[in-house]
């Protein structure tokens, strides 16, 4: 079971890395989404370092839910889908190994690109590292739940904003947390307790969503 | 309560938020039945003309 | 099979539960008018005025069954949603389908009398407090299955997708809940709450209850009623459909 896992992750990587501006569209969007905000509220330095972690939480979730759409649409086009529903293998291992690889290609450079994006925020260091420490939790539960809405959409017409308005009330404990952890961090109060939620849902995230995920494939497919 | 009708609707000053509450709770309540009759008529009459349709192209 | 499963399973087909569906409906109708119109007898002429709220609590009698009625339909549609994948019986996806619209406008009114209740009381139309905004979240959470559903154009699909989203949903509200009362509380200076300041007399809570009952016989209605017209789309080749009395005459 392992290896399949293994496979498909491998797999997915390969076939992300020849389309190279796939995994560039996501970051960028990042990049330019937390760019925007200071163009729109001002560049005073200790506003900006207040918005910071909510912000950053936003314009990871936007990003993270359009770089959904990918996940399953291609092979569900060229039928690979169909075989993988086929594997003896649990479907749901299959899943995790192609949100897996989708975090690594989308969710993981978001977390090594937030340090950039705090200096034009003026954030502290530390202040970077609660955030870089919260988006490397958080962002993985993103994938998770979104690939359960990429699913159930797969193969609809206006599928992609269909994708966000089921997705993104799911997403709100995970922005609640992350920002909030940030936020505590840097008051002073501490963010472990967020974090450990954060954590909390990350783990309810890896067990139950690709379940729901397998089942919703096994509809879309069919 | 044994004011006159316009002290009743006044609702001691709070007329605009206790009648636009009820008020708006009391359209919905009416206005979702209606829709729900209108879609019931709409789809009955479109069974009974396939029914007659398909009457029609068997004799 | 134990002959009680038998027909524990006879009203799960479309043909022998349309009539009774009919039925139930025009009986909850009844219900419903009637209590409605004695709980609003009741919210306006029997009980008293608050001595903290004077007349504007009134909308407590309004706000919080309709706010009860909002979280009780999106778990009776998950209910369904779950009989419907178990059992793979059709008419338990129709009747979360039907139930969507009617819990998606208690929200609605849930929101609009909470913000009317909200102005005079704390001077603003929208207040952050945790229930008001898990309120909101549901309210997308229901804009979302109704989109899912309009979505998907084979009954099929959409019955079991809606039904994944709804149970997927389920889980995440006590989540939801929990993380805007976390949110909340944290960023709350002053604990806002929208209970009533005044403890609750007898006669409040009895109106209460009695409108609460009316918004159940009211939805009960209102679902069954949408079940029958979901049931025809679906059947509408059906010979049972065609020898109905009212497509007959």
């Amino acid at each position: 079971m392992f290896s399949a896992f293994r496979t498909i992750v491998a797999r997915d990587l390969v076939l992300a890395m020849r389309r190279r501006s796939d995994v560039l569209t996501t970051l960028f969007f990042f990049v330019i989404v937390v760019s925007l905000f200071p163009l729109g509220i001002g560049p005073e330095l200790d506003t900006l370092r207040l918005i910071a972690p909510g912000v950053f939480w936003v314009a990871a979730l936007l990003a993270s839910m359009l770089a959904l759409e990918k996940l399953f649409f291609v092979d569900f086009q060229d039928g690979a889908l169909e075989q993988m529903l086929l594997v003896p293998q649990p479907l749901s291992i299959l899943v995790l190994g192609k949100v897996l690889a989708h975090w690594l290609i989308t969710g993981l450079p978001l977390v090594l690109l937030s340090p950039l994006l705090g200096l034009q925020y003026d954030l502290s260091t530390d202040t970077i590292g609660v955030m870089m420490l919260t988006l490397l939790v958080g962002t993985p539960a993103l994938s998770l739940i979104g690939a359960i809405g990429a699913a159930l959409t797969l193969g609809l017409r206006g599928g992609g904003v269909l994708v966000s308005l089921l997705v993104l009330p799911l997403y709100i404990p995970i922005l609640i947390f992350g920002a909030g952890a940030v936020e505590a961090e840097v008051s002073g109060l501490g963010g472990v307790g967020h974090l450990s939620m954060l954590g909390a849902i990350l783990l309810l995230a890896v067990l139950a969503a690709p379940l729901a995920t397998a089942a919703a494939l096994r509809i879309s497919a069919e | 309560m044994k004011g006159g009708i316009a002290e009743f609707f006044n609702m001691g000053g709070y007329a605009l938020y206790v009648w636009g509450s009820f008020g708006v709770t009391a359209l919905l309540m009416i206005v979702e039945p209606l829709l729900v009759h209108q879609r019931r008529k709409a789809m009955v009459q479109r069974i009974r003309r396939m029914v007659r349709l398909k009457s029609e192209n068997q004799t | 099979m134990s002959s009680r499963l038998i027909n524990w399973f006879k009203f799960s087909s479309p043909a022998t539960f349309y009539p009774l569906a009919g039925k139930i409906a025009r009986v909850s109708a009844v219900i419903a008018v009637l209590l409605l119109a004695i709980g609003l007898y009741m919210s306006f002429f029997v009980a008293p005025t608050d001595y903290k709220q004077g007349e504007g609590y009134r909308i407590i009698f309004i706000h919080v069954p309709a706010a009860w009625m909002s979280m009780f339909i999106y778990l009776v549609m998950a209910f369904w949603a779950g009989m419907g994948l178990v059992f793979n019986t059709r008419l338990s996806a129709m009747m979360a389908q039907a139930l969507a619209p009617t819990g998606a406008i208690m929200t609605f009114i849930a929101l609009w009398t909470g913000a009317f209740w909200g102005k005079p009381m704390w001077g603003a139309w929208w207040v952050w407090d945790a229930r008001l905004t898990s309120e909101l979240i549901l309210f997308f959470l229901y804009i979302g299955f109704i989109a899912l559903q309009g979505a998907i154009s084979d009954a099929r699909r959409a019955d079991r997708a809606g039904a994944i989203l709804l149970l997927v949903g389920v889980v995440n509200i006590p989540i939801i809940y929990y993380s805007v009362k976390w949110w909340n509380t944290l960023h709350q200076g002053a604990s806002v709450s929208l209970k009533s300041g005044s403890s609750m007399s007898a006669i409040m809570l009895e109106t209460m209850l009695i409108m609460t009952f009316a918004f159940w016989a009211y939805s009960i209605a209102v679902a069954l009623y949408r079940v029958r017209s979901i049931i025809l789309e679906r059947e509408k080749d059906a010979r049972w459909v065609s020898e109905l009395p009212e497509i007959r005459s």
